[in-house]
């Protein structure tokens, strides 16, 4: 088989297309669907994954080749030029099978999981209107129509965080989500108003030949990247814009796992790594990617560490695991760190889901002190949910092993060891706090009351299917596409998108199986710690926090940054806002629109008595005027 | 002085009357009235210039006719509002007309 030009153009355009119009329609007939309101977003997507896999097999097929396609122009003023363009090459590729394969699975998934809430349809709408913003993000092929996208994505996210908006904390988590958002999404603005400026165009192309030809100044460049980058770290929920991600978690599961987990947050790596031709040429930007991520990824981990929500401990594993992809594409490392978000999509969505089944089983409870012994309950999601913890801890053969360790390779091999070692103690504390969870949740006795304890029961099939279906690329992606580390499938998939990256053949009987080894070490000695404190000797962990009480309160209050940011930002814009309102609008603004008011209505008290209403006055004043127009012009014609 | 400044001087005399009549008094029929005598003032002095200055014959006699036709429409439709007026409110005191106060 093969896909024609044209095919693929049809292709290229009913990807996006398909969810939008599932969006629409929904929109208008969902409510009167009812519970049938799934059937046409889930059609759709599903048709749209299929297009995804066939743009994927034109990639494979056509290796190393762009497809481009200009369909029309979107905005024309001047010299500035933007056309609807679509680009597919290995990255998009990639992109494409994790959006749209996790997207359908999660559609399947919301059927269960959503079924008796009263805005199913509403929710099917949003999922569609999100997919479509998504595959409009990854196919853009320039910097405003990925912005468009970009920015319908957050919309989405805002939309679905707030989706259980009577509660006043779910619609508190969107409005913060879409502000810090919007931090990110200035400096993204600012990087592309630069980008045009000095090269005259947005279209990736032409931005990238301009920095490959040095036409661009480096410090511009630079400038530049960090502006992106900076919108990055707000959509990937990179510190110190992190924030928003934790508090996401109030929005459905499903929408966890696929905007908060698989899709979305990975916009950001994504548009770093799409900029690779600008980033490869500034070690300053590439620097501070690398040391914000690795900072992130250890940071997101102490957090991680003692929290007792559920689906809090994934959300900052997802914060710890974005801020490894960040570290590799700032070590340089491009392809390792693409590798690790394909399958950090897939295990992560996966851990999500199953989360979501053990809140499903457990009526709604989030707090795993009151969980325990569920292994025996729900099997079907304790042995997905184990694939997915393994994949996340780094143990051989899973996914995330090869992944992770081909990054923390990198970060040795290029000589960083300060970065190495920060990789390392974050494998360890993910392992701890992986199997904290499985622990806690699976394992022991059961702490929930007697009432939810009678309800646990396996989530039906149309939940649990999409587990089992996520699990097999957890285990085993790496296998295929990762073997033998740093030359496998995808390297050569995707060497001609980053095409200056090179790379020595791996050792295993050298530097490269050490490292591997170690990193495998590390990761199965923080499994064993956590069954340590978390199976054998309960009482350990109380003893612990009671011994170090500034370190654990620290990580459990989240190392206080949202009350830095409720000090250090919120209080003074409130304040600013204060003054704005109390002495600008009220004083000025409204003084100068009253007192001109005012001033009108003074002149016309004076002029008011001379309305009497006496018609007798008013023929007085017409008397007077005759007379004296009659002198004046007798006056005149006199002389 | 010819005669016909004699003519003019009668006529200009009764325009003041008329025309103070109207400004000052308050009653409103004696301010129709003093109208009535403006526009007589102008009547004779239009007939006076008619008959001194014969360039234009009958031109100003015309004029004076058609002024008192008019005077006679005024009067009736004048003399109509003043009633319904004091039907209305009960005066004819011009100072008590005053609902167009500022």
């Amino acid at each position: 088989m093969g896909l024609s030009g044209e095919a693929m153009r049809w292709v290229v355009a009913l990807i996006p297309l398909l969810p939008l119009a599932g969006f629409i329609v929904t929109l208008l007939v969902g409510r009167r669907l009812k519970l049938q309101a799934h059937l046409i977003p889930v059609a759709l997507i599903t048709a749209s994954a299929a297009l995804c896999v066939a743009a994927f097999a034109w990639v494979l097929e056509h290796e190393g080749e762009v497809f481009l396609y200009r369909s029309f122009t979107w905005i024309t003023a001047g010299t500035f030029d933007v056309q609807w363009g679509f680009q597919v090459d290995g990255l998009t590729g990639v992109m494409l099978l994790v959006v749209g394969l996790i997207g359908m699975l999660v559609h399947y998934y919301s059927i269960g999981y959503m079924k008796e809430d009263p805005g199913y349809y509403r929710f099917f709408a949003y999922l569609n209107l999100f997919m479509f913003a998504m595959f409009i993000l990854v196919l853009a092929d320039n910097y405003l129509l990925m912005f468009l996208g970009w920015e319908g994505v957050g919309l989405c996210s805002y939309l679905l965080i707030a989706f259980w908006y009577p509660k006043k904390s779910a619609s508190q988590a969107g409005k913060k989500a879409f502000l810090v958002n919007r931090v990110g999404d200035f400096g993204f603005t600012l990087g592309m108003f630069l980008a045009f400026v000095t090269t005259g165009t947005l279209q990736f192309t032409g931005v990238f030949a301009a920095a490959d030809a040095g036409d661009i100044a480096a410090g511009t460049l630079t400038w530049i990247c960090l502006l992106l980058f900076v919108g990055a770290v707000g959509k990937s929920a990179q510190f110190p814009l992190h924030v928003w991600l934790p508090d996401a978690m109030e929005g459905p599961t499903p929408v966890s796992a696929l905007i908060h987990a698989a899709t979305m947050v990975n916009a950001g790596v994504y548009m770093v790594a799409r900029s690779y031709p600008l980033f490869v040429h500034t070690e300053t930007a590439l620097l501070v990617v690398m040391i914000v991520g690795a900072f992130t990824a250890i940071y997101a981990a102490c957090i991680a560490i003692t929290q007792n929500d559920i689906k809090r401990v994934i959300a900052y594993s997802t914060i710890s695991s974005l801020g490894f992809m960040f570290m590799a594409l700032g070590a340089g490392a491009w392809v390792a760190g693409i590798f690790y978000l394909f399958a950090h999509g897939f295990f992560k969505g996966l851990l999500f889901l199953c989360s979501g089944s053990v809140i499903h089983a457990m009526s709604g409870e989030q707090d795993m002190g009151k969980m325990g012994g569920l292994r025996k309950k729900i099997p079907a999601t304790f042995w997905t949910m184990l694939v997915g913890a393994l994949a996340m801890v780094g143990v051989i053969p899973f996914a995330g092993f090869w992944a992770k360790d081909e990054i923390i390779g990198a970060t040795f091999v290029r000589g960083d060891y300060v970065v190495w070692a920060v990789a390392m103690v974050t494998v360890l504390l993910t392992a701890i706090y992986m199997f904290r969870l499985m622990f806690l949740t699976f394992w022991g006795e059961s702490r929930a009351d007697v009432h939810v304890r009678a309800h646990i029961h396996e989530s039906p099939l149309v939940m649990t299917a999409p587990l089992v279906i996520l699990a097999i690329p957890a285990a085993l992606l790496g296998l295929v596409v990762g073997l033998p580390p740093e030359g496998g499938w995808i390297h050569d998939f995707l060497e001609p998108v980053f095409f200056d990256v090179e790379s020595e053949p791996f050792q295993w009987l050298g530097e490269g199986g050490l490292l591997m080894l170690l990193s495998l070490a590390v990761a199965l000695l923080g499994v064993y710690i956590a069954y340590v404190l978390y199976r054998r000797r309960t009482e350990l962990p109380g003893r612990l926090a009671a011994r170090l009480p500034f370190a654990y309160r620290a990580s459990f209050n989240k190392m206080y940054m949202d009350e830095v940011y409720e000090v250090g930002v919120i209080r003074s814009t409130v304040a600013l806002a204060t003054w704005l309102w109390a002495v600008v609008d009220v004083k000025v603004i409204d003084g100068a629109v009253n007192g001109l008011a005012r001033l009108w209505e003074l002149f016309g008290e004076r002029l008011r008595p001379l309305q009497t209403g006496r018609v007798q006055n008013y023929a007085f004043s017409i008397f007077a005027g005759m007379l004296v127009l009659v002198i004046v012009l007798a006056w005149v014609w006199g002389s | 002085m010819n005669p016909l400044e004699w003519w003019l001087v009668l006529a200009v005399l009764l325009f003041c009357i008329g025309a103070y009549g109207v400004l000052a008094r308050r009653n409103v029929i004696v301010v129709v009235m003093s109208l009535e005598i403006m526009l007589s003032a102008v009547n004779i002095a239009l007939v006076a210039i008619a008959s001194f200055r014969t360039g234009v014959p009958g031109g100003g006699t015309v004029f004076a006719l058609f002024i008192m036709a008019l005077a006679a429409a005024e009067v009736t439709v004048g003399m109509a509002i003043v009633i319904a007026n004091y039907r209305h409110r009960r005066t004819v005191q011009t100072d008590q007309y005053d609902e167009l106060k500022g």
